[in-house]
């Protein structure tokens, strides 16, 4: 600040005018300015970018790179971490293929190993149905509401209802609808259909459709919400030229609507298959993923071993696979999927 | 784990105003603290965990009458301030102790519900050492005290403790002819024959629960192992030997004869009243295998206190029917309770103020004003309901008490096995099937 030269104080910017009509007494120099914007620059990104990077860093960088670290160890969550067994990838070995070790390696597939590759498998399959099923189901409702009709805000609000609903609540209340005495059964039974044995949740073939049902029912809204969005973006005269033309309102849903709002189509997709693989709330509390984890996924798994067995390593195991497999899909997806997206959204701009 | 985990909610939300008038008869004396010898002068604050907290009422008599004693004895000791925490039972027994021990900074006395959990604390050097300095106390108390301990010390003592049994409705017994008891497993099929035809759920088990569903197999274990295996399967975590297989076939044959209620797999066991405790309080059900809390989640389905009146009039309870065969002790029962141990890094005055919490006077202050079943033999004379009269004399008189066997065996195993004997009821697993998962965790710890 003292080295300050003279042309350099001749040269101040406009800003200085300012400064000087102030109440500042001598007009600081170009540079010290420039250093000054620059710490202050500084300053405002720390200001601005430091909670929440503290915070990105306190509770997800710290929290993943814990369960990195637990889940090298044999370790029960009760004794101190550093009385914790070092076992390499044990974990890993014993979740996936029932461990190295081949005195327990059969017993482990029965007990670990099965039951992990039941629960990825579901998760699997609801990602599989939610684009079979919840994707068709959507698109054909958002359309429907697409057109203009009375009532149409209440059908929007209604549709849109579950999504905005507790998951806790909404499970409950399913648990309550589905009781094996309750509604569910007396609405099934005058439709002639009869509940399996076991009930609507507990039956091992029904368990996991009721709740891809549930489930179904819960996220479709907000589907249905984006690609309602989607669609209000798409020029009204393209359909009106198509209709013109003599295009059914098939053909311009189809050729028009669905192709223009296929950004967003794949964006939920994206959304989807990361929410089916973490799936958990709905799924913990319709009794936990089942008594016998019918419809158990690789979250419930983790929680019910992990937590409430204190096998805190083999948990860690779980959580780490299953943000891995997060993170491949995501990054695999952006790389395959979205990246045309982004390259024709700046040609657009 | 999870029934002992229960049994004070449940107590606690089922307040009895006859109860608390009793209370407040007895709780106004002064109460000599015994033991008060180990304590000196220096100004000590105690902080103390634990699960009394108030029910859906508003009432806490647990949480009362805990504060009620430490004030008692913080008035004899006025050097000493106890801090008490009330936290919700899965909290406290899941997040924070475990936490606390974990950080270093724990608290003085905590709940402690023994066995297997029990076990890993003191493995990992959380808990005071209390054999000596309560030996007194720990003869008092008798047998109770075993699952507080382990590897021939004592590391927490026990206020409430109960066996478990058959809870009855008296009413629909005798609607379906039935003059006595089962003492037999002959017998309870032909009073399981007798109800059926009666038109009468002859039992219900919360099987969605896991746990209520597990306690089945517990008691075939029971009868089909003997004491020495069963003992030492807690610390050895041996199941090789052929009555735990045994154990599984016969909940298998038992499951077979079709006793419990219909889609018992969706079936909680406390809440509502399509609850495995719901259908017995609301007279669909005749029967259910549970602890001693029970009776007050019975009578929390009462709508008020005539109709909680009738019930309790209307309740049974007989122990466990023998098995054929098997090597087990036909008295042995089952049982749990609570506790409170000490941090190891408590002041000396804690073990002071547990000889206090269980000493006969505070105990019979916890029968009268909480109507939970006492440790100190002492006590059991202020238990003034006759099924838990019954239970506590069935309790006294067994060959030996066996610690609830998940929480015996901790919640890895423990855990395992609960699993295993649902998928039983489910009719995915096999008696083998639970040794193998029993098995295989024992191996992952």
């Amino acid at each position: 600040m003292t080295t300050v030269t003279a042309p350099a104080r001749e040269e101040g910017p406009a800003v200085d005018a300012t400064s000087a009509a102030g109440t500042r007494p001598t007009p600081t120099g170009n540079t010290t300015r420039q250093r000054k914007d620059t710490a202050r620059k500084w300053a405002e990104i720390g200001l601005f970018v430091g909670p929440a990077l503290a915070l990105f860093l306190t509770f997800v960088v710290y929290p993943v790179a814990s369960a990195a670290r637990y889940s090298l160890f044999k370790w029960n969550g009760v004794q101190q971490f550093s009385e914790a067994t070092f076992i390499g990838l044990e974990n890993y070995a014993r979740a996936l293929f029932g461990g190295t070790d081949p005195a327990t390696q059969a017993a482990f597939r029965t007990a670990y190993s099965e039951p992990f590759w039941t629960a990825l498998g579901h998760n699997f399959a609801i990602i599989g149905l939610s684009m079979a099923v919840q994707l068709p189901l959507a698109l054909l409702v958002a359309l429907t509401l697409n057109r203009r009709f009375p009532g149409r805000a209440i059908a929007r609000t209604i549709i849109f209802a579950p999504y905005v609903l507790s998951e806790v609540i909404a499970g409950i209340m399913w648990l309550i609808i589905l009781d094996p005495n309750g509604i569910a059964t007396r609405m099934a039974g005058a439709a002639g259909i009869t509940m399996p044995a076991g009930g609507w949740l507990e039956s091992q073939t029904w368990g996991f459709w009721v709740v891809f049902f549930v489930v179904t029912w819960k996220y479709l809204g907000l589907a249905i919400i984006l690609f309602l969005a989607g669609l209000s973006g798409v020029p009204q005269e393209l359909q009106e030229a198509a209709s013109i033309d003599g295009a059914s309102w098939w053909q311009v849903q189809w050729r028009i609507n669905v192709p223009l709002i296929g950004p967003t189509i794949r964006i939920w997709a994206f959304l989807s298959i990361i929410g089916s693989i973490q799936l958990f709330d709905m799924v913990w509390v319709l009794n936990k993923g089942g008594t016998t984890g019918q419809y158990s996924t690789i979250a419930s798994f983790m929680m019910q071993v992990g937590y409430f067995r204190n096998d805190v390593g083999f948990g860690s195991a779980i959580a780490v696979i299953m943000f891995l497999i997060s993170l491949v899909i995501a990054l695999a997806y952006m790389a395959v999927m979205l990246r045309g997206d982004s390259n024709s959204a700046g040609k657009a701009r | 784990m999870t029934t002992t985990r229960r049994t004070l909610a449940a107590t606690a939300t089922v307040a009895s105003a006859a109860l608390l008038l009793a209370a407040c008869a007895t709780g106004g004396g002064t109460t000599t603290p015994s033991g008060s010898s180990a304590t000196s002068d220096e100004p000590v604050t105690l902080t103390w965990w634990h699960n009394g907290v108030a029910g859906d009422n508003g009432q806490n008599p647990l949480g009362d009458l805990w504060q009620e004693l430490a004030d008692d004895y913080t008035a004899a000791h006025p050097n000493v301030t106890i801090k008490i925490e009330q936290i919700q039972n899965e909290d406290l027994q899941r997040t924070r102790i475990p936490t606390a021990l974990q950080s270093g900074d724990a608290p003085d006395i905590f709940q402690q519900w023994g066995g297997g959990e029990l076990a890993a604390q003191v493995d990992a050097g959380y808990l005071m050492d209390l054999s000596s300095v309560l030996s007194s106390d720990i003869d008092r108390l008798g047998g109770a005290v075993a699952p507080w301990q382990y590897q021939g010390s004592t590391y927490g003592v026990p206020f409430r403790f109960g066996v478990e049994g058959i809870w009855y409705r008296k009413s629909l017994f005798e609607q379906a002819g039935i003059t006595s008891e089962p003492t037999t497993m002959d017998e309870l099929n032909a009073a399981v024959d007798k109800l059926k035809a009666a038109g009468i759920t002859p039992i219900a088990v919360g099987a969605g629960d896991k746990w209520p569903a597990a306690h089945w197999w517990y008691n075939f274990a029971l009868r089909s192992c003997s004491k020495d295996v069963m003992q030492a399967s807690g610390t050895t975590f041996d199941f090789t030997d052929p009555c735990w297989v045994d154990a599984g076939k016969q909940l298998e044959d038992f499951i077979g004869t079709q006793p419990f209620q219909d889609n018992f797999t969706a079936t909680a066991a406390q809440q509502g009243a399509t609850s495995s405790a719901g259908l017995v309080a609301t007279g669909q059900a005749a029967m259910e295998l549970m602890g001693d809390w029970n009776i007050f989640v019975f009578e929390g389905f009462a709508a008020d206190d005539a109709a909680k009146e009738e019930l309790r009039a209307d309740l049974g309870w007989f122990p466990m029917p023998a098995t054929t065969g098997g090597k087990g002790d036909p008295t042995a029962a089952l049982g749990g309770g609570d506790g409170f141990s000490c941090y190891k890094d408590a002041p000396k005055e804690c073990a002071d103020f547990l000889s206090f919490l269980v000493s006969d006077e505070a105990q019979k202050r916890f029968a009268e004003k909480v109507g939970g079943l006492p440790v100190a033999p002492a006590a059991t004379s202020a238990v003034t309901n006759e099924n838990l009269q019954e239970l506590a004399a069935v309790a006294s008189n067994a060959g030996y008490v066996q610690l609830w066997l998940d929480t015996t065996f901790g919640m890895n195993v423990g855990g395992a096995m609960n699993d295993g004997i649902v998928a039983i009821f489910a009719g995915t697993g096999d008696a083998q099937g639970v040794i193998d998962l029993m098995t295989a965790a024992a191996a992952t710890q």
